[in-house]
């Protein structure tokens, strides 16, 4: 048999009818994540033809993007955005339960931004297809399984079904070795990936990230990684399980009887991909060159190292995307005032991230004036931050320490930027309006969020590292 | 699914880069639970002049008379990328879109216009900018039009053939339902699970 891929191998143990000229390949699907953004229609479509839900137990449901992040009232309550949030949260409630759909709702302790709390429910594993009404499913990719963004159409037909109808996308090895620098993390590093492929470098194909800095990188750090490629176009990226795989999932399974838990890992080494396995592109990238990166315009291929300086627009794109930014193109953008910080989202909203961003606030404070929410990404996240005092750390600086979910990432829950003003996010999205009307974007590591919290500007966080105060 | 007939009818030239579906429609506009009502928030941060409001920017192309009745729109590369949200094609669709031509299109996008009978045309940019201006010139007169079945897109005398794979093709052509299809394959999924729980006995171990 001809060498293969982490993802033929993947591919091909799920097809249930393979692809030929005239039809594409019918794919088993073996974990469908929803929530309740681009459920209702799709839930509408079952009603409407009397379909049941085929698998209720290959679902894990949440409640995340429209959620308010603000603290509950005495009674409960929670103090949502506006009515539309609240409905759409409802009628997620009420189709998993005409369904028989467990719903992580508000009472579950595994609530939270799908792409954190499905990792964290033990249900994601290497080797499945896995899918979901969200663009940044890729995430899961990370576990070495085939994970993608679908639209609402789809997800009736997975709901339905358990199957997708899918062509076999190509390959695509993005190889980055060396080590990564001091203050220099894996969001430095997918950042600089899409600005060296653009973000339509990856159409068609899927990423496998490999080499020697990927390995080293810690689940957490390979979820950030994967769930970006959907920014360099790729609507799938994954990385091979290894031993930091399946010492992450160990006590994530912890039900799991030793003797099983081990059969299981030995399968999941195999999938790694054989020796010679082909490629249809590659990309190469030396971690060592990787500077903390920020972006400067307004989608995520635009990431320059903060000490940088801002290319000049020789496009209407570019020169739009500077005049929206309020941007001189030829000088870094160290210095540049922030009014706003994000710490949070499905990218960087994870414990070790908000490690970095306390490290940084430690013994310092918020720079006046300026507003900083940290918003875990999960309530297991929350607990876990809070059992070790991060939110003490986040409020004693003049952090905002909020409730778990989306929140300013996409801004549809009523956590909006303001306008004109910049904003330092961890999020992945800095398209023109998406954290509010008017908002300008600059995205970044949690490091280098926080590093311009407490300057109050575009700071290059390795000047504030192991000289806190 | 509603099949797809051929049209003749304006074009309206919307020709940036990289038209995310965040800006095809805003993440504050999706919180309904209906496909119905989008149409109106199509482009809401362009069309409108403040966010939450309805008043139109006389500036923004949709909002001109001569591309009122506009059935396909004209874009620049990767048009749909970002968000994997359905709303943009639901909301186009409403306004009163049929068709879209760009050089490039967003994956998830592309593939949610084939589920909803929204052609999406992809031609190269040279061809798409030469659309674009003869619609800026005189949107009546130079009419766009767009043949599925041969797969051709004819405008001011020119004719451009557009390649579409043939699955997707005759899903438009006959507005096929692919819930439908699938669920006659009962059988053979059946068997799939069947046969994986022999080739991968590891993935089914329960705690």
């Amino acid at each position: 048999m001809a060498p293969r891929s982490l993802f033929d191998k993947v591919w091909e143990n799920h097809q249930v009818v393979p692809e030929t000229a005239d039809h594409p390949a019918v794919l088993y699907i073996d974990l469908h994540l929803i929530h309740e953004v681009t459920t209702p229609q799709a839930f509408d479509v079952l009603r409407a033809r009397g379909l049941a839900v085929r698998r209720t137990d290959r679902i894990f449901a949440t409640i995340d993007h429209s959620t308010p992040t603000g603290a509950p009232g005495a009674d409960g309550s929670r103090p949502y955005g506006s009515d539309a949030n609240r409905h759409q949260v409802e009628e997620m409630e009420k189709n998993c339960r005409e369904h028989g759909i467990e719903l992580h709702g508000w009472d579950s302790p595994l609530r939270g931004i799908v792409h954190v709390a499905g990792p964290e429910s033990g249900r994601v594993h290497p080797g499945m297809t896995i899918v979901c009404g969200d663009s940044h499913t890729a995430t899961h990719g990370a576990f070495g399984a085939l994970a993608f963004g679908i639209g609402t159409t789809e997800v009736g037909h997975v709901l339905a079904s358990q199957c997708l109808l899918q062509r076999r996308p190509k390959r695509m090895a993005v190889t980055i070795d060396g080590a990564l620098a001091p203050g220099v993390s894996a969001k430095d590093m997918i950042l600089a990936i899409i600005a060296k492929t653009g973000i339509h470098g990856g159409v068609g194909h899927v990423i496998e990230y490999r080499g020697e800095a990927v390995r080293a990188l810690t689940m957490e750090s390979r979820m950030t990684l994967c769930n970006m490629s959907i920014e360099a176009g790729a609507r799938a990226g994954m990385v091979a399980p290894d031993d930091v795989t399946i010492s992450w999932l160990r006590p994530h399974m912890s039900d799991m009887p030793e003797a099983d838990f081990k059969r299981r890992a030995e399968a999941w080494l195999q999938l790694k991909g054989d020796d010679g396995a082909v490629f249809e592109k590659e990309v190469i990238i030396d971690a060592g060159a990787i500077a903390p990166m920020v972006t400067w315009g307004t989608n995520p291929g635009t990431a320059i190292g903060v000490d940088q300086p801002v290319p000049a627009a020789d496009n209407d794109d570019d020169r739009q995307a500077l005049e929206y930014m309020g941007i001189e193109a030829g000088k870094p953008l160290l210095g540049l005032p922030v009014k706003t910080v994000f710490i949070g989202s499905c990218t960087n909203g994870r414990l070790p991230d908000l490690e970095q961003v306390a490290a940084v606030l430690k013994g310092r404070s918020v720079h006046p004036g300026l507003r900083m929410l940290v918003v875990p990404g999960s309530e297991q996240t929350k607990r876990d931050a809070e059992a070790m005092g991060l939110d003490k750390i986040f409020m004693e600086a003049g952090a905002e320490w909020r409730e778990a979910g989306c929140s300013m990432c996409l801004s549809m829950n009523g956590d909006i930027a303001p306008r004109g003003e910049v904003i330092v996010s961890t999020s992945n999205r800095n398209f023109v309006g998406r954290q509010g009307p008017g908002a300008r974007t600059i995205l970044a590591s949690p490091a280098t969020a926080a590093a311009a919290a407490v300057t109050g500007c575009v700071t290059d966080p390795r000047r504030l590292m192991g000289d806190s105060q | 699914m509603k099949r797809f007939e051929d049209i003749t009818a304006v074009a309206a030239p919307l020709m940036r880069n990289n038209i995310d579906t965040d800006a095809i429609i805003p993440s504050r506009e999706i919180s309904g639970i209906s496909k119905a009502g989008l149409g109106e928030a199509l482009f809401a941060g362009w069309r409108y002049g403040e966010p939450g409001s309805r008043k139109p920017r006389a500036d923004f192309i949709l909002n001109r008379a001569e591309y009122a009745d506009a059935q396909v729109l004209l874009a620049g590369e990767n048009f749909g990328c970002g968000s994997s949200r359905e709303h943009a094609v639901w909301a186009l669709q409403e306004w009163g879109f049929r068709a879209v031509i760009a050089p490039s299109f967003g994956a998830i996008f592309y593939a949610n216009c084939i589920q909803n009978g929204l052609l999406p045309v992809v031609l190269d940019r040279v061809a798409v900018a030469h659309l674009a201006e003869l619609s800026a010139q005189n949107p009546d007169k130079n009419l766009l039009a767009l043949s599925l079945s041969k797969q051709t897109v004819m405008a001011g005398g020119e004719e451009f053939g557009f390649s579409l794979s043939a699955t997707h093709k005759k899903m438009l052509l006959t507005g096929q339902d692919q819930i439908a299809l699938t669920l006659e394959l009962r059988a053979q999924i059946l068997e799939f699970q069947k046969k994986d729980r022999r080739n991968r006995p590891w993935a089914y171990l329960q705690a």
